[in-house]
């Protein structure tokens, strides 16, 4: 599955509303470590096709969504299942550990 | 396995110089690190990098890498966990593992934290160890920088420009490490307040940053707690080769970025040079790959 980008019109459709719990980039341009997590985002989007939707937020044109999470720091990973938080990560992680992280908390919902 | 005539680690001023070096030196080179631009890439703004009078952090280690790239040098980010000596290097990596005539160890240093009560758990809900990447989310709000280097004067000033109030706590009497210049635009900064002779002994809030307690005994309302209090070196992954180091942990390289183990140089901040920059991260690079190369050919 492709990567979505959230704004404000397709938050609800796509997040509150998703069948399958999702996982949200919380990022912006001026970020280091984001750009550095990005293509990592994007090669796990396909690895776990159907079983947790991958989604971005950019920081900067989407400030409201950035604030309703209480973001303060990026990158930062949230994990929503059933309109709900259940697990945040925050900083960059190279591949093997954020897929790591991703399983644990795909077992624990 | 992977084979290649050089390996480096490390894709900050010193990598990336290196592969730029080795690339044009006809080398099968490859880059593994665990970050992009490295510690560079988080400064705010660099005013001493000659060519540049003034560059982002990210967009000048932008170009380096891009320089690389477009010169065949293959850059993996991964996190490298060993590496050993047979006859050759043998590096192992969260995914793979490499073989390997040279060695340039281009690593740099690890951030240090303030090791205090709430630092970990508000991790990205008001402490931060990357003022680039967040000063824009404490607009109008009142901020903390812990330090006194450049990196924690330019955290400041950059701050300034969003938070309606910044403190720098730091524990020296003055400002003896950082750059005049820089010095200087924080003096004239008027939302900028120093406490010197403080440190940080608590961060408390529940799901953010709400005050922070002083070694003095004094307690100040902020949002936001940037770390910015130096790094220091770390050479787990080396134990086993033995590589030997001065008493602060730095490695010991001689003028050609040679270590004490054949094959194996070491460049930039995590060697023992004195001046830490991105100038001399970049020299010792360009030496480190001259000399894995004048080796390589020599028949080593």
């Amino acid at each position: 599955m492709s990567l979505i980008h959230i704004t404000e019109k397709n938050f609800d459709k796509e997040i509150v509303h998703s069948d399958i719990p999702v996982i949200i980039d919380f990022w912006a341009e001026w970020c280091g470590p984001c750009q550095m997590m990005g293509p990592v985002f994007e090669k796990l989007s396909k690895e776990y096709t159907g079983k947790l939707k991958f989604a971005k937020v950019d920081t900067e044109s989407e400030p409201e969504i950035a604030m309703q999470f209480g973001i303060q720091g990026i990158p930062s990973l949230v994990v929503i299942h059933k309109g709900r938080e259940v697990s945040r990560i925050v900083g960059f992680a190279p591949e093997a550990v954020l897929k790591q992280k991703i399983d644990s908390i795909l077992k624990q919902i | 396995m992977e084979k290649y005539d050089l390996v480096i680690i490390g894709a900050g001023p010193a990598g990336l110089t290196a592969g730029i070096y080795a690339a044009r030196y006809k080398l099968n080179v490859i880059i593994l690190s665990k970050d992009m631009g490295g510690l560079a890439a988080t400064a705010h703004r660099i005013c001493n990098f000659p060519s540049y009078e003034e560059i982002g952090g990210m967009q000048l280690m932008e170009r380096m890498t891009n320089q690389a790239l477009k010169l065949g040098v293959k850059i993996n980010y991964e996190t490298v966990l060993e590496i050993t000596k047979n006859k050759e290097f043998i590096i192992k990596t969260s995914s793979k593992e490499y073989s390997s005539k040279k060695v340039i160890f281009a690593g740099g240093t690890e951030r240090k934290k303030l090791n205090v009560p709430g630092e970990e758990k508000l991790l990205g809900r008001g402490v931060s160890y990357c003022a680039t990447c967040d000063a824009a989310f404490f607009k109008n709000k009142i901020v903390s920088v812990v330090g006194g280097s450049d990196a924690a004067l330019t955290a400041a000033l950059l701050l300034s420009e969003y938070a309606e109030k910044v403190f720098i706590i730091y524990r020296q009497k003055e400002f003896s490490k950082a750059e005049p210049a820089w010095v200087d635009l924080v003096r004239k900064e008027k939302k900028i307040k120093v406490l010197f002779e403080e440190e940080i002994k608590e961060i408390m809030g529940e799901v953010k940053v709400e005050e922070i307690k002083l070694s003095s005994g004094k307690k100040i309302k902020v949002d936001g707690v940037f770390v910015e209090i130096g790094s220091v070196p770390k050479l787990d992954l080396l134990n086993s080769l033995k590589i030997r180091t001065e008493n602060r942990g730095y490695i010991l390289v001689n003028e050609n970025q040679e270590t004490n183990v054949q094959g194996f140089y070491a460049a930039g901040d995590i060697t023992n040079n004195e001046l830490k920059q991105i100038v001399t991260a970049s020299a010792g690079g360009a030496i480190a790959a001259y000399n894995s190369y004048k080796s390589i050919k020599g028949g080593d």
